[in-house]
């Protein structure tokens, strides 16, 4: 388990970025995107996947949370 | 020599890395690449933030310069001590030149040297003691403080002295914040690691003391993050702000104090210039305190007139213009330097081998004095920046991460530019050369370079640097009737 944040990108999407490593990486795709059930599996554009507890829609980004690598851990 | 083409520069790299044994030229090859602009992800084709290979000379620092140097202790009205043996606060002494206003000694403590100068028995029974004894002495000799950080070196991670406790208990006596900062050299990579380090600690210790605190802010406070006011860089670039309207109610680091960090999380906008080294914050400043912030360039008058006009956009339409009158104003003056510096340095070549944010944000300057940036590499970078430097340098050009002395002398070599941005260290090697070399970590001892004002003395400081005549003066007397009789032969 590891501390990561998401916040929204300049370019509009969501970006991920796990402060342990420094890695910052946009998020291609988010399990589940509706206001009550938000989070799941998110895969990122450089070929990570992660795995956050689906929660409510933040009101606000960037946002904290606790996520857990699913694989190998990506460069 | 024109332009190089991709295979010549993928043949360049191929030729530099053939010295090194089959597994270093494996890994080093991973941190050298051709510039592609159509590259989305750099860490597709460079490497970047591991650790130097064992032998070759790397220019790299370590987690202690990164905070102790660059984030803490620019941090004028503190005391910041090295705890741990006298040589890293030592040599580290007012070498970068963060210019501050103050009384050096009363109220203000950026150029001295503050060392709990470790000895032997101290490993031995734990440095404790004597930091207690050191914070009650500063606070006697030294009353105008406010504030004192404990920067750890190594040893103090060794021998596990708990510098917290102590930093708390002092905190409680002297009745002033104490900071212990766990940024021992060993800690990473390269200093990279310090400045998130101290990041970190600013934010546990510092950012939210004054939290709930009545509200004086106004609708156009901005903080500057990540400038250290080198040369006086941040004056530069805070006259330009407070032109457009704008309140600047702190400077991060250089000439910037304790409360000015305590009141920033009241501001409206980060403005953050050395993304390597500040980012931590401000993204924390963002989650917590629903602050934005922005990437800026002060760096020559393009990219200036860009970054104003970004800035305003954050804000109403008053800002916006008297952003625009900024920038009307200050053309004029800009159009002279261009016109007169331009033509002496159109079309000249240059190589950049700096860290932080100036391998990207000065080219932008350097191209409007119509010179080309063709290599351009960091010390300490991460993906991040590679991802942003990829966008602003021309295609087929070189990139290097952490390169070794040896291979940015042999790029030099082969590539041959009228100019190269780098490091003390690498001055002279370069100079013996032939090749002018301005110092781009403390401006050569010139400054500032940011900001309208500062493009002014950058234009004439590349401009001395490459019509120096010395550098037709190459040949000794003795051996250039050798090398004209040579040349007539041929």
């Amino acid at each position: 388990m590891a501390n990561i944040m998401i916040r929204t990108a300049a370019t509009g999407g969501l970006s991920f970025y796990l402060p342990k490593r420094d890695l910052e990486a946009s998020i291609s795709s988010i399990e589940f995107d509706t206001p009550e059930k938000w989070g799941g599996e998110l895969k990122l554009d450089n070929g990570g996947i992660y795995f956050i507890d689906p929660i409510a829609k933040p009101a606000r980004l960037p946002i904290s949370l606790r996520a857990r690598r699913i694989g190998a851990a990506e460069d | 020599m024109t332009t190089m083409t991709r295979e010549e520069t993928e043949a360049l790299i191929a030729e530099v890395l053939e010295v090194y044994p089959e597994k270093a030229k494996k890994d080093r090859a991973k941190h050298l690449m051709v510039n592609d602009q159509s590259i989305e992800q750099s860490k597709k084709c460079i490497t970047s933030n591991r650790k130097s290979l064992p032998g070759v000379m790397t220019v790299r620092g370590c987690a202690y310069a990164g905070s102790k140097g660059v984030v803490w202790g620019p941090i004028k009205d503190m005391i910041h001590i090295s705890h741990g043996p006298i040589g890293c606060g030592q040599f580290s002494r007012a070498g970068r030149r963060n210019y501050y206003v103050g009384t050096t000694g009363v109220d203000t403590f950026g150029t001295m040297n503050f060392t709990s100068d470790f000895q032997e028995k101290d490993i031995v029974f734990g440095g404790d003691k004597k930091l207690t004894k050191l914070i009650e002495e500063v606070e006697m000799l030294f009353p105008l403080h406010k504030g004192i950080s404990v920067q750890s070196e190594c040893p103090i991670g060794l021998i596990g002295d708990d510098i917290e406790a102590i930093a708390k208990k002092g905190a409680v006596a002297i009745g002033k914040p104490i900071i212990p900062v766990r940024c021992e050299g060993f800690r990473g990579v390269s200093q990279s690691l310090g400045h998130h380090i101290a990041n970190d600690t600013i934010r546990d210790w510092v950012l939210d003391k004054r939290d709930g605190t009545p509200d004086t802010s106004t609708p156009y406070d901005v903080a500057i993050i990540g400038d250290y006011n080198v040369g006086g860089d941040a004056w530069a670039s805070r006259i330009l702000l407070e032109e457009m309207g704008l309140r600047v109610v702190a400077q991060w680091s250089g000439d910037g104090t304790l409360a000015e960090m305590m009141n920033t999380p009241k501001v409206k906008l980060n403005l953050l210039h050395c993304y390597r080294s500040m980012n931590y914050i401000t993204r924390h400043m963002e989650e917590k305190y629903g602050i934005p912030y922005m990437e800026y360039n002060f760096f020559g008058p393009t990219k200036i007139i860009e970054s104003l006009r970004r800035i305003a956009e954050f804000f109403d339409d008053s800002v916006k213009e008297k952003a625009e009158l900024v920038i009307a104003r200050y053309q004029p003056m800009m159009d002279a330097i261009i016109a007169k510096y331009k033509p002496r340095l159109q079309g000249k070549k240059v190589m950049l081998y700096v860290g932080g944010l100036r391998p990207r944000h000065i080219i932008g300057a350097y191209e409007d004095l119509g010179m080309e940036v063709v290599g351009t590499g960091y010390e300490f970078a991460h993906n991040d920046d590679y991802d942003r430097t990829i966008k602003e340098m021309g295609n087929t050009t070189l990139i290097y991460d952490d390169a070794s002395g040896f291979e940015l002398e042999e790029f030099v070599k082969k590539i041959k530019p009228d100019m190269v941005g780098s490091g003390i260290k690498e001055k002279y090697i370069f100079q013996k050369m032939g090749i002018p070399l301005r110092q781009m970590h403390s401006w050569d001892y010139s400054g500032p370079y940011h900001g309208y004002d500062g493009f002014a003395i950058f234009a004439r400081d590349m401009d001395i640097a490459l019509s120096n005549p010395v550098w037709g003066n190459m040949v000794p007397p003795w051996k250039k009737e050798v090398v004209e009789e040579i040349a007539k032969a041929a």
